[in-house]
């Protein structure tokens, strides 16, 4: 990570508050009334609106019941990453967006807290939930240990197969690890979700980049099977003049330092500009300003109500006291040695593109300067294509395709990139299909 | 893993849990998808001669926010005709042999009458019978149901015309409408019975329209007792299974019911004696799945105390139930209130003050800044009589606890005591024989 330009001012005391966990888990009383206000929905649409399909009714009236493990072993075996979901998944779009209780004109009930609550009883006391069936003889190799490669891993092992995952990284967990927002979700606690993976006898072998350090016609020859889970790649570059000078981050990168080191150590401008409007801009925004920026500007071209990021994640900036500047598009990063602010136009929505989406055209004689000493790129990240070649896989609309019959593929780098759900959905998805064709082939 | 199975009077079953026979158990194809959905066994739907039901039969009991607190019927027994009965349950036994399948009867109470239908219900391959000696309504003005399970000799007379002829075994289910079901229970195993059942339900009003002066559920503003079961009825059931459990004249084997809801339900009937357990009300309330909970739950909870099979459980509570007069009256306790849990609500307050001992001092320290009145109340030790009223009323789980207070005098029991036996420890002083005031 290129050193971005000013320490925090903040106290250790005061960064600790500002990362903290930003949904505080309930207590046991809390957990139980909750749970009880649960009407216990057959086929209920909360199930449905999970990618995951956990059984949503069924893990809180375990919670009720008292069967803590009931409860964690219904969720973590619907999703093996249902701990990191209860923590960072845009429930209000899925599980709590389709309780039946928004339409009683109530609030519904609080499924991601209540899904906490039996996961950590299940993290706290370390239990062995599963247990990973004998041997079958059969191997599988997962490239990436990502919620997509974890969670094919598990069904895997708990269905016999001798399953490596190889992780470019020094750690596994994927963007659990290293993405996610340091208030949602820690890395130590992504961990320890994967930790409960590996313990079901799935091997880690961290450090090793498929296609450097081993080659996919290798893992082609030595395994029954291959599971892709490679994420995406790097973010998509802006193109525009003083994309290079110091103090322009990636977003990506700026996280996972902040991720990776005390919060001290992460230096953040006195005035950040974010250019971007996705889940990764508001994490960007809201974590420079949780480190201790004066202002923090979100730049983007189109208005509002175009934005990707979530209403949720739009609202979490602005408590933050991020600042929106619509309509605005860069154009060049101005500084000479170092970042000092950005040349932008302001733009308004023009004919309809091929996405269908007005095209944002420029207003003649608006240009104007944000004065900064950072700028975060957020705009989005680019399907690995280097792998893809290494591996013989084509590419469609920015996602990886197999038509080898022995390899799968699934979660970021297959959906074009979503949520940690849609990875571990998928994932499975994968594992059952391994499962069913190594099954048909006796291969 | 914990071992669910069960060998009840016989009846091999894999798991305890059965449904009681009612509308969960009218057909064939319900009794196929909650053996599908893990059911250990069923209790057929009551057969006999078919009856003719009323139109709106169920009323129900809500408290707050909770639905079918309680729940009533004013149903019949089955209302198909005997023979499509006993053809489907001769065809889910034949599909699913391993689970139990167990047919309540009621008929006429006449030596015959009794014969042919157990004759013809066991060459169905049915696993046991029930006989229902127990609801409260229609059925009984006709001479049968509770009118049978009221009377012990009538209760012995027929279970003994049942036994004469019967090959399987032979459940008697007994009505709670009794003022000591022990006699009944008694009766019972004098004429033969090899188990019993219990609870079926309670003689019941569920409540009365404000508007029409109909009682409920009301048939054209009419309405008629009816049963009552549901979670209200679990206290009572539970009572009553302990007291058959524990009866040395009994010794049989007791499938306990009535309101059993939750894995916890059941455990606590099985620690009361329950061999099995069966459940009508919360099947009616949430369908055949909840069978999923009840097994995983109990499973766990015996995995995680080290109970290996239901034997190793069953009854484990009934030593613990003994008569007032052997409780030790040297145990002392008192309310501890958690200030740091306390919410400042007041209601431990004013039960206290109007509704048991007026043992809790109020501190209204309203004035004294932001309208934050705490510490608001403290127990008064001295006058506390450990009666569990405050821990009862607060809604702050954990905040009120009952803390057993030591004292140096060996425990006596009121047998002992009345008998010139043993000393009493100091006891709380009452308000009114204080020689202090609470209030200062
Ligand atoms: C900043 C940010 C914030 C996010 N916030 C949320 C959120 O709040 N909630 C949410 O649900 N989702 C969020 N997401 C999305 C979520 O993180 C992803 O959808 C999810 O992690 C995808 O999982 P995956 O396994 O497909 O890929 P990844 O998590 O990217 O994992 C892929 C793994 O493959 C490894 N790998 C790549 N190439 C190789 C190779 N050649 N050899 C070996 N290993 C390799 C990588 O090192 C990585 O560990 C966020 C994403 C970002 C970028
Ligand atoms: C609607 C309804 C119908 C019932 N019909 C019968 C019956 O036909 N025969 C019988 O023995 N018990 C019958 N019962 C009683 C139940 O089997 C059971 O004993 C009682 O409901 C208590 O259990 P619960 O609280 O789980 O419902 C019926 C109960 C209900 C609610
Ligand atoms: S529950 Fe079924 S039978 Fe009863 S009133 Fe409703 S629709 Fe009719």
């Amino acid at each position: 990570m290129p050193t971005p330009d000013v320490t925090p001012t903040l106290s250790t005391e005061q960064l600790e508050r500002n990362f903290a966990d930003i949904a505080a888990p309930l207590t046991s009383d809390a957990a139980l009334l909750e749970a009880a206000k649960c009407l216990f929905c057959y086929d209920a649409p909360c199930t449905h609106a999970c990618p995951t399909h956990i059984d949503v009714p069924a893990f809180i009236k375990k919670i009720e019941t008292g069967n803590l493990k009931g409860s964690a072993r219904v969720i973590l075996d619907a999703n093996p990453m249902g701990h990191s979901c209860a923590r960072a998944c845009p429930v209000e779009v899925l599980c709590e967006g389709a309780c039946v209780l928004n339409d009683r004109d109530e609030q519904p009930i609080k499924i991601a807290l209540l899904q906490r609550h039996a996961t950590d009883y299940a993290l706290e006391h370390k239990l062995a939930l599963f247990e990973p069936a004998e041997l079958n003889g059969k191997k599988v190799a997962i490239v990436g240990a990502g919620p997509a490669g974890l969670s094919c891993a598990q069904d895997l092992r708990r269905w016999g197969y001798a399953v490596t995952v190889f992780e470019a990284n020094d750690q596994p967990g994927g963007l659990n690890t290293y993405g996610i927002a340091e208030y949602k979700l820690r890395a130590e606690t992504a961990l320890a979700e994967v930790q409960m993976i590996l313990d079901l006898g799935v091997t880690l072998r961290t450090g090793v980049s498929v296609g450097r350090d081993v080659s996919f016609d290798e893992l082609e020859r030595g395994f029954d099977a291959v599971f892709v889970g490679v994420g995406l790649g790097a973010t998509r570059r802006l193109e525009i003049p003083g994309e290079d000078l110091p103090g322009v981050h990636e977003a990506l990168a700026f996280i996972e330092h902040l991720k990776t080191h005390r919060y001290a150590d992460t230096r953040v401008g006195r005035a950040v500009v974010v250019i971007g409007a996705g889940n990764t801009a508001i994490d960007a925004a809201t974590q420079a300003k949780r480190l201790g920026a004066e202002h923090v500007t979100i730049v983007y071209r189109r208005a509002a109500d175009d934005m990707p990021a979530y209403d949720y994640e739009y609202d979490l900036a602005k408590r933050d006291g991020c600042e929106f500047r619509f309509h605005t598009a860069p154009k060049r990063i101005l500084g000479v040695d170092h970042v000092t602010g950005i040349e932008c136009v302001r733009t308004e929505p023009g004919e309809p593109g091929a996405d269908g989406r007005r095209r944002p055209v420029e207003v003649p004689e608006s240009t104007h300067v944000i004065e900064c000493d950072m700028v975060i790129k957020a705009l989005g990240q680019v399907v690995r294509d280097d792998f893809a070649r290494a591996a013989s896989l084509t590419i469609e609309d920015g996602r990886m395709v197999s038509t080898k019959p022995t390899v799968f593929v699934g979660g970021d780098c297959a959906n074009g990139g979503a949520e940690i759900v849609n990875a571990a959905a998928e994932g499975k998805r994968a594992a059952a299909a391994i499962h069913a064709y190594l099954q048909e082939t006796g291969g | 893993m914990a071992d669910l199975r069960v060998n009840f009077a016989g009846i091999e079953s894999p798991n305890p849990f059965w449904l009681a026979s009612g509308p969960p158990t009218n057909t064939y194809d319900q009794v196929a998808r909650a053996f599908d959905a893990g059911w250990g066994g069923a209790v057929w739907k009551t057969i006999g001669e078919p009856i003719i039901n009323v139109f709106s039969r169920y009323g129900s009991v809500d408290v707050g926010l909770t639905r079918m607190m309680g729940f009533n019927n004013i149903e019949l027994i089955t209302d198909r005709p005997l023979e499509d009965n006993l053809r489907e349950i001769a065809a889910v036994k034949r599909n699913y042999p391993d689970h139990a399948v167990i047919v309540s009867l009621m008929v006429d109470s006449k030596r015959e009458a009794w014969h042919e239908i157990v004759r013809r219900t066991e060459d169905t391959g049915a696993d046991g019978l029930e006989l229902n000696f127990g609801c409260p309504h229609g059925m009984s003005e006709r001479g049968m149901g509770s009118a049978v399970g009221q009377v012990p000799d009538y209760t012995c007379q027929i279970v003994e015309w049942v036994k004469e002829v019967a090959i399987t075994p032979v459940i008697v289910k007994l009505t709670p409408n009794v003022t000591d079901i022990t006699y009944i229970a008694r009766a019972a195993v004098k004429g033969g019975a090899d188990a019993l059942s219990l609870i079926n339900t309670i003689n019941s009003i569920v409540g009365v329209d404000l508007e029409t002066f109909a009682p409920l559920p009301a048939v054209g503003g009419k309405s008629s007792h009816g049963g009552y079961c549901g979670p209200a009825v679990k206290p009572i059931a539970l009572h009553m299974v302990s007291a058959v459990a524990r009866d040395p004249e009994v010794r049989v084997p007791v499938s306990g019911i009535g309101g059993i809801a939750t894995w916890r339900d059941a455990a606590e009937f099985i620690a009361l004696g329950a061999g099995t357990v069966q459940v009508c009300t919360a099947v009616m309330h949430y369908g055949f799945r909840i069978v999923e909970d009840l097994r995983d739950g109990l499973e766990n909870w015996m995995d995680d105390h080290g109970h290996r099979t239901l034997a190793d459980v069953c009854g484990r509570a009934l030593p613990n139930v003994v008569s007032w007069e052997d409780l030790d009256l040297n145990y002392h306790l008192v309310a501890r209130i958690d200030q740091d849990k306390c919410i400042q609500c007041e209601l431990c307050w004013v039960a206290c003050e109007d509704g048991a001992h007026q043992a809790i001092r109020r501190i209204d320290t309203r004035e004294a800044g932001n309208g934050k009145r705490a510490p608001a109340v403290e127990i008064i030790e001295e006058a506390c009589v450990g009666c569990n009223l405050c821990a009862a009323v607060c809604p702050v789980r954990g905040c009120i606890s009952m803390a057993q207070v030591p004292n140096d005098h060996p425990g006596v029991t009121w047998r002992d005591y009345a008998a010139g036996k043993g000393t009493l420890a100091p006891r709380s002083e009452h308000f009114h024989t204080a020689t202090w005031s609470p209030r200062g």
